[in-house]
């Protein structure tokens, strides 16, 4: 059981939460992901640790409502009540090391995991080139969080209500175009975000690390529901990522994989999922 | 003349094939009394050296027969804390039975069925509780067992009736290990893993769900920070094997692990009144023929696919699931690709699996192992149409707990290395179960436990009276 402490809407289906949990908040580091079942007919839903106070014993989530499960959570969970589980921390920690430059880019909600990883290659001395981009100015979030650890900024949004209009991959081709070497270049975010953004650094042989959200069940390495191709091995992005190196992931097997219960999820909830009756 | 063991009342199988409910229903009391009536109660009695708890067989038969129903839970009890479990779930045609007897001339004592009738009847009944227990007598010392399969839950018994405060981490949110996760309702009620696990909490152990150990805590700390005197790991064989061919990352490609969790744990079946769905095609194949396979492949045809195949690379004859569980899935409808293997799967346009390429095989020569091994037959590849597709080729150890564990060694395949009374390499870490002997059985991870929970408490009492060792 965890409490909701705090809740809040950064934009319309799109909440943070802070969650009682002194144990997780003790032991994880940047880049881990947990998950939570709300209640009994609840899914695991897997989410990344967003921030973390091991002095409070808490830690943030940010969650976008993309479908039954994760809209159940924000219409009917808020402060004082408990999600029944939440397990964590999982997943691998970002592997953290002076790159000297690192450019951090996280797309729509992607910018909230980006963060405690900017933070931590902060920390370890590198310079902290961020770029943040979402549709428009409301789904831009944790754009004061990223200034503050962040030695130079670029927001982007698709329609310029913010920011410069395009993609994060514009700010990012003009670095690496103008001769910035970056050691690292790291993407959260949507899919076909980070296979655009792999394939602009594969061009220019930089580095880079995308962490996949790909579908899970258990979360610790038991189902293989999670596997994608990374160059030609499968790997469990549960146990042996969430990150790997973006220009050996399979991007579009991952994009299929994502779909596979497209068809199901429409019907989901027939009759509002928690009525209890079974 | 002697009579025939009596047969296991079953729901027909073209009604259960549909239905998640049990299969085989259970004695009724006059059936029961019948059956324990065949026994010879043997003075040497050879059904007991062959079940690995060594349950008092002609005992609890006895006590049977003689209708004190509790006296006969309370001699299964003493040897096996899971008795309505094992009575379901065992290989009893290799283990008691098969060393009973009247087997010789004629049917042996159907000793799985009469277990799981005292069990279920003491459990109905409310006889043979375990005594609730108080914390203050807990104080011979502290341990912590990871995973709640049978191998844990049975050294956390044991345990707990020898005075110790025992804690279980458990990485799902529901503690039972296989027996939730994995074996299907149908085979295994979950309220009756439930019941079971209930009664280990009035025995006064504590289950604490959603931690995963090598993440939440590790070994070490558990040992050097949290106070425990020793830790038991019982974590399975939970990481499921992939064949590697192509096409195995399409849709519709699952492993048994995956595709039985979404079904048991997540309760997919009752889909979309719970949350996690599970997409079963028309045509499914499930590849392996042990009891996971079998159980994928009845589990698949409950969710509605219309045709089950099982497709295994030996024969019939080395097929290693239960024989009653593949006459059961005969009844039901699934059929049987024997001397068949998988090379590749072949999807479609969106990513989805819609046949699978199979080669035939013959058996060769007989190996070092006495088995013969299946050998490919050259130009003999075919199609079979597949839109769901089940890897059920056995599961290894999960890597988290050996690679975050200092001091304890896992041999090449990754399964901890433990010797017979279940001491790791590592002072006060013991293991047993399918994490050291790669996938197995109940019984046997319960044996394990048994052992375990034995040499935990010598080494707990050695400990106290060497304080400086
Ligand atoms: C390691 C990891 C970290 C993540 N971090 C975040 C985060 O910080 N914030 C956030 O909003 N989302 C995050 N996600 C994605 C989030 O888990 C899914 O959006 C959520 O499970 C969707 O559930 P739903 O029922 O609301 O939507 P559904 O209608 O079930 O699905 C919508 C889409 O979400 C994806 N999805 C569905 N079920 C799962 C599942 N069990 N696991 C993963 N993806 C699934 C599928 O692509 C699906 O098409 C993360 C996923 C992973 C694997
Ligand atoms: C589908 C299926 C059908 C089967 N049918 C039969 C049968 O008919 N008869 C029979 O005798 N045997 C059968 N078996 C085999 C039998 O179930 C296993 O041999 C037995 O369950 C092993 O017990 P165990 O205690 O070693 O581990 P498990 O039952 O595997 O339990 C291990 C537990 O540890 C947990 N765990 C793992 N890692 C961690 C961690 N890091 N931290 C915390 N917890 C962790 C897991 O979540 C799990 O709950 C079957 C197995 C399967 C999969
Ligand atoms: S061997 Fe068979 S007949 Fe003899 S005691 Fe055991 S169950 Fe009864
Ligand atoms: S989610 Fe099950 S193995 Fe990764």
């Amino acid at each position: 059981m965890a409490k909701i402490l705090s809740k809040r809407e950064f934009s319309p289906g799109v909440k943070e939460y802070t969650l009682d949990a002194p144990l997780i908040a003790k032991k994880c580091q940047a880049g881990q992901f947990v998950i939570i079942r709300t209640d009994t007919h609840g899914e695991r839903i897997p989410l990344t640790i967003a921030d973390f106070d091991r002095d409070g014993g808490t830690i943030t989530i940010v969650v976008q409502e993309v479908g039954n499960s994760t809209k159940h959570l924000g219409e009917s969970f808020g402060v004082g009540d408990e999600i029944l589980d939440l397990l964590g921390p999982l997943g691998r920690p970002s592997h953290i090391e002076n790159f000297r430059t690192a450019i951090c880019i996280g797309g729509g909600i992607g910018v909230a995991p980006v963060y405690p990883i900017a933070r931590e290659l902060k920390k370890a001395g590198n310079k902290i080139i961020s770029i943040i981009g979402a549709r428009n100015k409301d789904l831009i979030i944790f754009e004061e969080k990223m200034r503050a650890t962040s030695d130079e900024l670029f927001i982007t949004t698709d329609d310029g209500s913010i920011g410069r209009k395009g993609f994060v991959t514009d700010p990012l081709r003009e670095i690496l175009r103008a001769g910035g070497k970056p050691g690292l270049v790291l993407a959260i975010g949507p899919v076909v975000m980070m296979r655009n953004v792999a394939a602009v650094t594969k061009e220019y042989g930089v580095y880079t690390v995308a962490s996949l959200n790909s579908i899970m069940v258990d979360g610790t390495g038991m189902c293989g529901g999670c596997r994608v191709a990374v160059g030609d091995e499968t790997k469990f992005v549960c146990v042996d990522g969430p990150e790997f190196d973006a220009h050996l992931v399979d991007f579009t097997n991952l994009m299929q994989r994502q779909q596979m219960y497209k068809e199901q999820e429409a019907l989901e909830y027939s009759c509002g999922g928690h009525c209890q009756c079974l | 003349m002697p009579v025939d063991r009596h047969p296991m009342p079953e729901q027909p199988a073209g009604v259960r094939n549909k239905n998640f409910d049990e299969v085989a229903l259970g004695y009724d009391l006059e059936t029961a009394f019948a059956e324990a009536g065949r026994c010879l109660q043997c003075q040497n009695a050879l059904c007991q050296t062959g079940c690995p708890v060594n349950i008092d067989i002609p005992r609890f038969i006895k006590n049977l027969r003689e209708k004190d129903m509790a006296s006969s839970i309370a001699v299964l009890k003493s040897k096996n804390s899971l008795p309505a479990v094992c009575g379901r779930v065992c290989p009893q045609e290799s283990q008691c039975e098969e060393k009973c007897v009247l087997g010789r001339r004629g049917q042996p004592i159907a000793i799985g069925r009469l277990e799981r009738f005292v069990a279920d009847y003491a459990r109905e009944q409310q006889l043979g509780l375990a005594p609730a227990a108080a914390a203050e007598e807990k104080n011979r010392g502290k341990v912590a067992i990871v995973g709640s399969g049978p191998a844990g839950l049975t050294v956390a018994g044991d345990l707990s009736r020898m005075g110790y405060g025992v804690t279980i981490f458990e990485a799902l949110h529901e503690p039972g290990g296989v027996l939730m996760y994995g074996i299907p309702q149908f085979r295994l009620p979950k309220e009756i893993v439930q019941y079971e696990i209930s009664q280990l909490k009035l025995l006064g152990v504590k289950i604490e769900v959603n931690m995963v150990i090598g993440r939440s805590y590790t070994i070490g700390e558990l040992l050097e920070e949290e106070g425990f005197d020793a830790v038991f790991i019982g974590t399975g064989a939970g990481l499921p094997h992939f064949m590697n061919i192509p096409g195995e990352n399409l849709n519709g490609v699952y492993s048994a692990n995956e595709f039985l969790t979404r079904a048991n744990l997540m309760r997919s079946y009752k889909f979309p009144f719970v949350a996690t769905p599970l997409v079963v095609g028309k045509k499914a194949a499930v590849i392996g023929a042990g009891n996971v396979a079998v159980d994928a492949a009845r589990t698949a045809k409950r969710l509605g696919a219309d045709a089950v195949s099982i497709v295994y690379r030996r024969s019939e004859k080395e097929m290693p699931a239960r024989n009653e569980e593949i006459e059961h899935a005969k009844e039901e409808g699934i059929v049987f690709h024997l001397l068949t293997y998988p090379v590749k799967i072949i999807g479609n346009d969106k990513g989805w699996a819609t046949a699978m390429e199979c080669v035939r095989m013959e058996l060769g020569e007989p190996d070092a192992s006495g088995r013969r091994s299946p050998k490919e037959i050259k130009n003999s590849n075919f199609l079979l149409d597949a839109d769901t597709v089940i890897v059920a080729i056995g599961q290894g150890p999960n890597p988290l707990i050996p690679t975050t564990t200092k001091g304890m060694d896992a041999n090449k395949r990754g399964n901890i290395i433990a010797d017979e009374n279940g001491r790791t390499t590592r002072d006060g870490v013991f293991a047993g179960g399918d994490i050291v002997t790669g996938a197995a059985t109940v019984i046997s991870a319960m044996g394990a436990g048994k052992a375990a929970a034995k040499s935990i408490h010598e080494y707990i009492m050695s400990k106290r009276a060497n304080p400086d060792k």
